[in-house]
This record gives structure tokens, C-alpha cells and sequence, in this order.
């Protein structure tokens, strides 16, 4: 899995041709969220070491190194979600519209409605799709029947599955295929508008064409949002991101745009990760 | 299984197996397999006998005076040797049941639902959670006729007499635990990823309890509901300390009221065979009830899985 | 690589420590859950204060000789006296009777559902067991009453009790003037029966939980299904099956209606199997309807309540502790 070419998709149909197309200098966008100095520990043990790292806004982050590096852990801080957990903590900050989001004043309701999450596997709601959408929506604002039949429309249709469930929004969610359950999803994240979207290897769980699907579909949000994507699959990283972060052992290696993180890596380790000597 | 010890020594070849006396052995090795197996048949079967046995003399004994006025008329007093007098029924007790039943279940679910969300969302594993779960358990095995007497004693006396709301207040504490067990069991088997995902929209914790988590868990929490309503529908002990018993229909909740087992229960040790079999009759109605429920129960949650 | 970085936002205090104050709706809510979670202490702590209060005039008058005096005199003059023995006697013995009669058939039907029936036939005899416990416990009452104890009375007792009795050192438990069928022995069959599925289903649901790869050892070197389950199965689950076998006794302690259509409610000592006896649960059903508020007899029955409280908790809580592998 680790050489670029023995992908299931066929190499000329996704957006791999943009790795050469996206220079270092395409990465001097604003930032968006500062990570900086973070700590994060699951009780005592420390998982996350002094990070540093620049969400550019409208682009596509992807963070990837071997299987408990942190990268999922640094996910879950962007939206407070180990906040759930007792024993689970944060220490730096994390800047996002001048605030750090770490702060204990900080309404974690109204963060997580502006940094919207997409987990590894599908999780639709039990209840209908149109409900589904709906839902997220309610939480946050006051829409009459029309508006809020727009809004799940909009959110559909970005999402790319309008078509697919337009004359079944009544029908469980449940019903959907794993790569519409997905793609639901994510228009219900995007369906509260949030302006950060966090994917936590989101295709993992899917088969080639809904994870294709699922890429061009990053690819086409970033236009509005500040997207963040963990990933273990390397072409993956390759085809999505704009900037790479990789991570060994709860240290964030080394940042770079994508084109040269795989072309070019500075540091030893992350050559080695990218050529799979390790992970 | 062979006698050769493993020598230290150079490799040598096992030592030749008796085989006459590994068939002996095997033979009683089957012998004592298949006396077991039968024994473990012929135990399912007595097992089976009994809940056959029991339906059958239900049935056998309850038919015989089944008909519409056991559900028209009230308990009617009997004579040896009149049969002039008419037959009674069993609509006093009908009716007291259903009351107390539904008052028991309304007070009861809520609070059953509650605890069971504690244990489930807010304390997984912190001593206070530990301490409810486990006297909730306790209170679902615990005699039901000591709950009789804490309602006895805390309404019946205070009231200065037996009441339909004692009964029920009795009955809704058998229901609690029951509500707790299944409520708990089937929240711990939404996933975490499901919560977090609630979560991850801006959602604050009980609205994903009440929202989400309650509808993903809903057929698990209303078979839960059902085996509770299954229990307190032929519970008697409790009632007999409690709501007592009524000859007449009453809606009356301040006053002693009838229940279908407390009914059975009196009529039975009446010594009238005219009141005993409308006894039989009200333990056909009770049982064929509890026995519909429980099987909807377990219809309900089968569909889930 | 030169980053923009937002301006501004030094300077703030390191955190993520402490909780957020939450919503009110999230207070109330858990502040609702907690509370009834409170409620369920605070009811089973109501039982056991209600009980002592209830029985303190019996417990002051007599004072630990209530525990073993086996006297139970209602009638109300001078004579009036009560102690626990026998009733204690009677839940005790016929709840240990119940348990001896129901294991080994629970034994076997746990057996029959995890090895032996085939896949089709699981299922219903399984919903036809556990049926079985949800049968009201009144409704074993009357079918003891008018199906087991004619059947006890006719074909155990006049049949084999002459034989019984004739054994030596044991037999005297099965000699009894009483006739009428109504005694300690058909209480506890009726006890088993109704015990019978909670322990079947408890057995079979250990059972289940053995990991397939130990049996498959076993079944690999030619152990036969016997050998398996006698050397494999139950050595792996025994202390859950004890549980499962304490939380039957549990049960039958403190039932009720079925014992007291059954049992003869004597109160006086059963020098046999057959006599008639009687228990906590069916001497507090039979008279406390009928005894005053605030008289000495009733406290003598909240004393027993008590008893049987203090009884079927230890009982209860080392059925759970036991099971605790289980319920996790």
C-alpha cells in the first residue's frame, strides 16, 4: 500500500495530476486555526509533544504517520471532542478567530458548530434522512419549513447525493449504502455551516469508487471551508492535500505542501515513512 | 489416552496402544456420553412438561366459565347449592388491574428510564453508579412482598387505610429496576462513535440522550417497558398489603381497589366451586396476557437485531 | 515556509483542564438523571428502615431470642408470643430444597441449548424456558394447589413414603402423619419449577460465553461432548454457575403467593419433608391483612420482613459478585 501507483482507483481519475500543480507558494494562504505548543495527555501519558502547526484557511491539511502518532489525537482537539472524556487533557493553545478554543469560558456547542467533524466510519442517525440533515441544523438556528427544506437541499446537493436520495428523504438512513451514509454525513456537517471540517480518515471504511467519490468531494468543499484530513493512506494525502503533516511517536516531523513533502521530504523519518521502511 | 512417560533419552518410538482396552474404554467413554445426553433431553422435556402442563389446566379449567359476562359483571356472592343466584365476573378486578398497571407503568418508565440513563451516560464507572447499579439490581430480585410492606407502612398507614394509589406506588417500584436493567443494557450498546458524532454538531449532551441516543436504543427501552408490565400484571403479594382488594369496580384511588390477582387469589381459597372457576378463568386471562406481552417483547427486540 | 499567524492571541491561559459550566439544559438533565438515580438508593435504603422501625416493638420485647424462639402464639392475652424460628426454618429448608430439586434439571436443559439441540430448535424450547419464569408466581400457586399437590399426595407420598421412611438414618425426614399434601415437600417442588428457568437461563448464557477454541481443543484430542462441557465448560464458568445458582435461591426465598397455596402455612416445626410448614413471605401474606396496625403481632411481622430482607440481600449480593464477570 505504500508505493503511489498500486491504487484500486485508476491513477487518471482523481485529482492526483495536482500534486505537481500545487507549488510551496500556494500554501501562503491566511491561517486559519494556530496550533501552538500543544501538549495532549490521556491521563499520564503524554500522546502529543509541543505541536506547532498553521490551518491554512480554504485548504486541505492532511496529517499522516504510522498508527498511534497522534494525528486522530490533534484531530480531536481542533473540535474539544476529548472533552468527553475525563482524564483527557490539553495544554497550549489553540488559536481560532483570535480565541484559543482550549479555553474553559469557551461554549463547546457553538465551537463544534464552527469546526464540524466526519468520522472514519458512516454515522447516519436513526431516523430519516431528511431528519438527519435537519437535525444539525435545528441545533443551531430557527429555519421555517421552507427555509430548512433549502437547507437540507443545499446540503445535499453538496454533499453529492442529491441525486441519489432526492425522492426518499422520508426513508431511514440507515437504509443508504456505506458511500451515501458517508456522503450524508457530510452534508450534514456542512449543513450547519460550519467553516472548519475535520475528517478523520473518513474512507477507511469505504470501498474505491465511494472513496473516490468522497475525494473529489474534499476537493470541491475547500473552495468554502478549511479542511483537515488524517489519513493512513498515503495517495490519499497525495490526491486531497495542499499541505502534508507528518507525525512519528506524538511529534508533529515535519510540515510541508504535498507536492514536496512526497517528492522531497527534509527529514530522514518521514522519507522513510513515505518509502514504507516503517508504519 | 497413553501411559509413556517422555523419556530423557535418544528418540524412541511410543509405546504400542492396548487395543483391546482402549475399546473397552471407549465404549463406556460413549456409554456415560450418550446417559448424559438422554438425561439432559429427558430434562428439557420436564421442563417443557411443566409449562405444558400448567397451560393445559389454564386452559382446561379456565374455559369453563369464560364468557362475556366475566368481563360485564362484578364479583356476585355465592351459595352452596343455590343455583338461582347469577354468576359473577370479573370486571371489578379487570378494571382494578388496568388502573394500577397504568399508573405503575407511568410512574415507574420515567423514573426507570432516568437511572437507566445515569448508569449508562453519566456514570459508567464512578462509585455512585456502581452503588445504584448494583442496589437497582438488588431491588429487581428483592421479595416483592417486603415492597408491601415499605408501602405499608409509608402510604397505607399514614392514609389510614388500604388504596389503589398504594398498589400502584408498590407495583411502580417493581417496575423501576426492570426499566433500569434494559435501559442501561441497550444505551451501552449504541456506540461511542454515534455519540460523538451528535456531539460533533454543536449538540449539548442531552439533547443527544433525548434526540439520538433514546431513539437508537427506543425497541430495546420498550421491550423493557413490556417484561415490566408482563411482572406487575400478575403480581399479588405486594397488592395484598397494599391496594388489598375490592369486590366492587372502582376508580376510586384513596379506597381499597381490586386487582386480577388479588381476585384469584381470594376466590381460590374460597372453597365455592363456582368462585373457583371463575378463579381458573381469571388466572387463563392473567397468564395468556403476561404471555402475549412477554412474546411481543421478545419479537420486538429480535427485529432489531 | 513562511505562515501568517493570527494576531492577538497571546497571552491566554493554558487550560482544557477544567469542565465547561455546561448548558442549563444540560444541568437540568443530569441533575434529573442523578436524582433519580438517588431515588433508587434512598428506596431500597426506605425498605430496610421501614422494616426495622416496623418490627423495633417485637425486636425490644423479645430481643435476640425472636431469632430462635419457635413460638407463635397470636392469640392476644397474656400468651401472645412470637419468634422466627420456624418460619425462618421453612424459607431456609425449602428454599435449599428447591435449589437441591431445580440444578440438576436447569443443568440439563443449559446442556440440551448450548451443545445439544440442533440450531432450529434453540430458539423456541429457549422462549418456551424462560415462558416459564414469566408465569405468575400466583398462577404456580393454583396449578400446585389443584395439579402437584394431589399428585405429591397420591403418587409420593402414599406410594413411596412407607419405603422412605424405612431407610435408615435419613428416613425419619420422610415420616409424617400429614396427609393432605399440602407441606414443605410440594412447597419446594413448586419452588424449583418456578426457580427452574432463571437458573437454566443464566447457565446457558455462561455457557455460551466459553470461547469456542477451548472446546474445539478438547473436541480435537476426541473428548466427547460430555467430557468437553464436564472438563472444559464448567471448570471455565463455575463461579458464574454458583452465581446463577444463588440468584435462584434469592428467588425462592422470598416467594410468595405460590408457597402459600402450597406449603399448609402450620406454624409449628416440620419434623418431616411432608409435613406442613410455612414461610416469612407466606406467614407475613397469610396474616398481616388481618393483624391491627401498631399491635404486637404486626411488628412481629415486620421483624420477619426484616429477616427475610437481611436474608435474600447477602443471598442477592453474593449472587451479583459472583456474576460480576458476567455483567461486565
Amino acid at each position: 500500500m505504500n508505493s503511489i501507483t498500486d491504487t484500486a482507483v485508476p491513477a487518471d481519475s482523481g485529482s492526483f495530476g495536482g500534486l505537481q500543480a500545487r507549488s510551496a507558494s500556494e500554501i501562503n494562504a491566511t491561517s486559519r486555526i494556530s496550533v501552538r505548543n500543544l501538549d495532549f495527555f490521556y491521563g499520564d501519558n503524554k500522546a502529543l509533544k509541543g505541536i506547532n502547526l498553521e490551518l491554512p484557511d480554504r485548504q486541505v491539511t492532511g496529517m499522516i504517520g504510522p498508527s498511534g502518532c497522534g494525528k486522530s489525537t490533534l484531530l480531536r482537539v481542533l473540535n474539544r471532542m476529548y472533552s468527553l472524556y475525563p482524564g483527557q487533557r490539553a495544554a497550549g493553545e489553540v488559536i481560532m478567530d483570535g480565541r484559543n478554543i482550549l479555553d474553559a469560558s469557551v461554549d463547546l456547542n457553538e465551537l463544534r458548530a464552527k469546526v464540524g467533524m466526519v468520522f472514519q466510519k458512516p454515522t447516519p442517525f436513526p431516523m430519516t434522512i431528511y431528519e438527519n440533515i435537519a437535525f444539525g441544523v435545528r441545533l443551531h438556528e430557527k429555519l421555517s419549513k421552507a427555509e430548512m427544506d433549502d437547507r437540507v437541499e443545499w446540503a445535499l446537493t453538496r454533499a453529492a447525493i442529491w441525486g441519489e436520495v432526492k425522492d426518499r428523504l422520508q426513508s431511514s438512513a440507515l437504509g443508504l449504502s456505506g458511500g451515501q451514509q458517508q456522503r450524508l454525513c457530510i452534508a450534514r456537517t456542512i449543513a450547519v455551516r460550519p467553516e472548519v471540517i475535520l475528517f478523520d480518515e473518513p474512507t477507511s471504511a469505504l470501498d474505491p469508487i465511494s472513496t473516490l467519490k468522497i475525494e473529489e468531494l474534499i476537493d470541491e468543499l475547500k473552495r468554502d471551508f478549511t479542511i483537515c484530513i488524517v489519513t493512513h493512506n498515503m495517495q490519499q494525502a497525495a490526491r486531497c492535500a495542499d499541505q502534508v503533516a507528518f507525525f512519528y511517536l506524538g511529534e508533529l516531523v515535519e510540515v510541508a505542501p504535498a507536492a514536496q513533502m512526497f517528492t522531497a521530504p527534509r527529514e530522514k523519518r518521514t522519507q522513510d515513512y513515505i518509502t514504507g521502511r516503517f508504519g | 489416552m497413553s501411559t509413556a512417560t517422555m523419556g530423557a533419552g535418544p528418540l524412541r518410538s511410543a509405546p504400542a496402544k492396548d487395543m483391546a482396552k482402549a475399546r473397552a474404554l471407549g465404549r463406556r467413554r460413549r456409554l456415560v456420553d450418550s446417559l448424559v445426553r438422554w438425561a439432559c433431553i429427558a430434562a428439557t422435556l420436564v421442563g417443557l412438561f411443566f409449562l405444558a402442563s400448567i397451560m393445559l389446566t389454564l386452559v382446561w379449567r379456565g374455559m369453563a366459565a369464560l364468557d362475556l359476562t366475566i368481563f360485564t359483571t362484578e364479583f356476585r356472592p355465592t351459595r352452596f347449592g343455590d343455583d338461582t343466584l347469577p354468576k359473577g365476573g370479573l370486571l371489578h378486578a379487570i378494571l382494578g388491574s388496568l388502573v394500577q398497571v397504568a399508573i405503575a407503568t407511568a410512574i415507574g418508565t420515567p423514573v426507570g428510564l432516568l437511572v437507566g440513563t445515569y448508569l449508562a451516560e453519566y456514570a459508567r464507572n464512578s462509585a455512585m453508579g456502581n452503588a445504584v447499579r448494583f442496589v437497582s439490581d438488588v431491588l429487581l430480585s428483592a421479595p416483592s412482598i417486603l415492597i408491601g410492606l415499605f408501602i405499608y407502612q409509608l402510604v397505607v398507614l399514614p392514609m389510614g387505610g388500604f388504596s389503589g394509589i398504594a398498589g400502584a406506588l408498590a407495583l411502580a417500584i417493581i417496575v423501576i429496576p426492570v426499566v433500569v436493567r434494559t435501559t442501561e443494557d441497550m444505551l451501552q450498546l449504541i456506540p461511542n462513535t454515534l455519540r460523538e458524532a451528535v456531539i460533533a454538531l454543536g449538540a449539548p449532551k442531552w439533547k443527544m440522550i433525548t434526540l439520538v441516543c433514546y431513539k437508537a436504543a427506543l425497541s430495546g427501552i420498550v421491550t423493557g417497558i413490556l417484561l415490566a408490565v408482563a411482572r406487575i400484571a400478575g403480581e399479588t403479594a405486594p397488592l395484598l398489603l397494599t391496594s388489598f382488594g375490592n369486590n366492587i369496580a372502582s376508580l376510586d384511588l384513596s379506597k381499597a381497589m381490586a386487582s386480577l390477582p388479588i381476585s384469584i387469589y381470594q376466590q381460590a381459597n374460597s372453597g365455592f366451586p363456582d368462585l373457583i372457576e371463575i378463579a381458573w378463568t381469571g388466572a387463563l386471562l392473567v397468564t395468556l396476557g403476561v404471555l402475549a406481552i412477554n412474546i411481543c417483547a421478545r419479537l420486538l427486540l429480535r427485529r432489531k437485531i | 515556509m513562511q505562515q501568517t499567524v493570527a494576531a492577538g492571541a497571546a497571552g491566554l491561559p493554558v487550560s482544557g483542564q477544567r469542565r465547561k459550566p455546561g448548558s442549563l439544559g444540560d444541568r437540568i438533565f443530569e441533575a434529573l438523571c442523578t436524582g433519580a438515580g438517588i431515588l433508587v438508593l434512598l428506596t431500597l435504603g426506605g425498605i430496610i428502615v421501614t422494616l426495622f422501625i416496623g418490627g423495633l416493638p417485637a425486636f425490644e420485647r423479645y430481643g435476640v431470642q425472636f431469632l430462635w424462639s419457635d413460638a407463635w402464639n397470636p392469640v392476644e392475652d397474656h400468651r401472645e408470643e412470637y419468634g422466627a424460628l420456624i418460619a425462618v426454618f421453612g424459607t431456609v429448608v425449602s428454599s435449599i430444597l428447591a435449589i437441591i430439586f431445580a440444578v440438576p434439571v436447569a443443568f440439563g436443559i443449559a446442556f440440551f441449548l448450548t451443545e445439544l439441540a440442533p440450531d432450529w430448535l434453540k430458539r423456541p424450547v429457549g422462549i418456551a424456558i424462560e415462558l416459564l419464569a414469566a408465569v405468575p408466581s400466583i398462577i404456580y400457586g393454583m396449578w400446585g394447589l389443584f395439579v402437584l399437590v394431589p399428585f405429591v399426595q397420591m403418587h409420593i407420598q402414599l406410594a413411596f413414603g412407607e419405603q422412605l421412611a424405612a431407610i435408615p438414618l435419613i428416613g425419619f425426614i420422610f415420616e409424617s402423619n400429614n396427609f393432605a399434601g399440602t407441606s414443605l415437600f410440594s412447597a419446594s417442588l413448586v419452588l424449583a419449577i418456578m426457580i427452574l428457568p432463571f437458573i437454566a437461563a443464566t447457565m446457558r448464557d455462561v455457557f455460551e460465553q466459553v470461547p469456542p477454541v477451548y472446546k474445539e481443543s478438547a473436541y480435537g484430542v476426541g473428548a466427547t461432548r460430555w467430557e468437553v462441557v464436564r472438563g472444559v465448560v464448567i471448570p471455565y464458568t463455575r463461579i458464574s454457575v454458583v452465581g446463577g445458582i444463588m440468584l435462584g435461591l434469592g428467588r425462592a426465598l422470598g416467594e410468595t403467593m405460590a408457597v402459600t397455596f402450597v406449603i399448609g402455612n402450620a406454624n409449628r416445626m416440620p419434623e418431616s419433608v411432608f409435613d406442613a410448614s410455612t414461610t416469612i413471605a407466606s406467614v407475613i401474606a397469610m396474616e398481616f391483612p388481618e393483624s391491627l396496625a401498631g399491635s404486637l403481632k404486626q411488628s412481629a411481622l415486620f421483624a420477619l420482613g426484616f429477616l427475610l430482607f437481611v436474608i435474600s440481600f447477602v443471598v442477592l449480593a453474593t449472587s451479583r459478585w459472583l456474576l460480576r464477570s458476567r455483567l461486565k
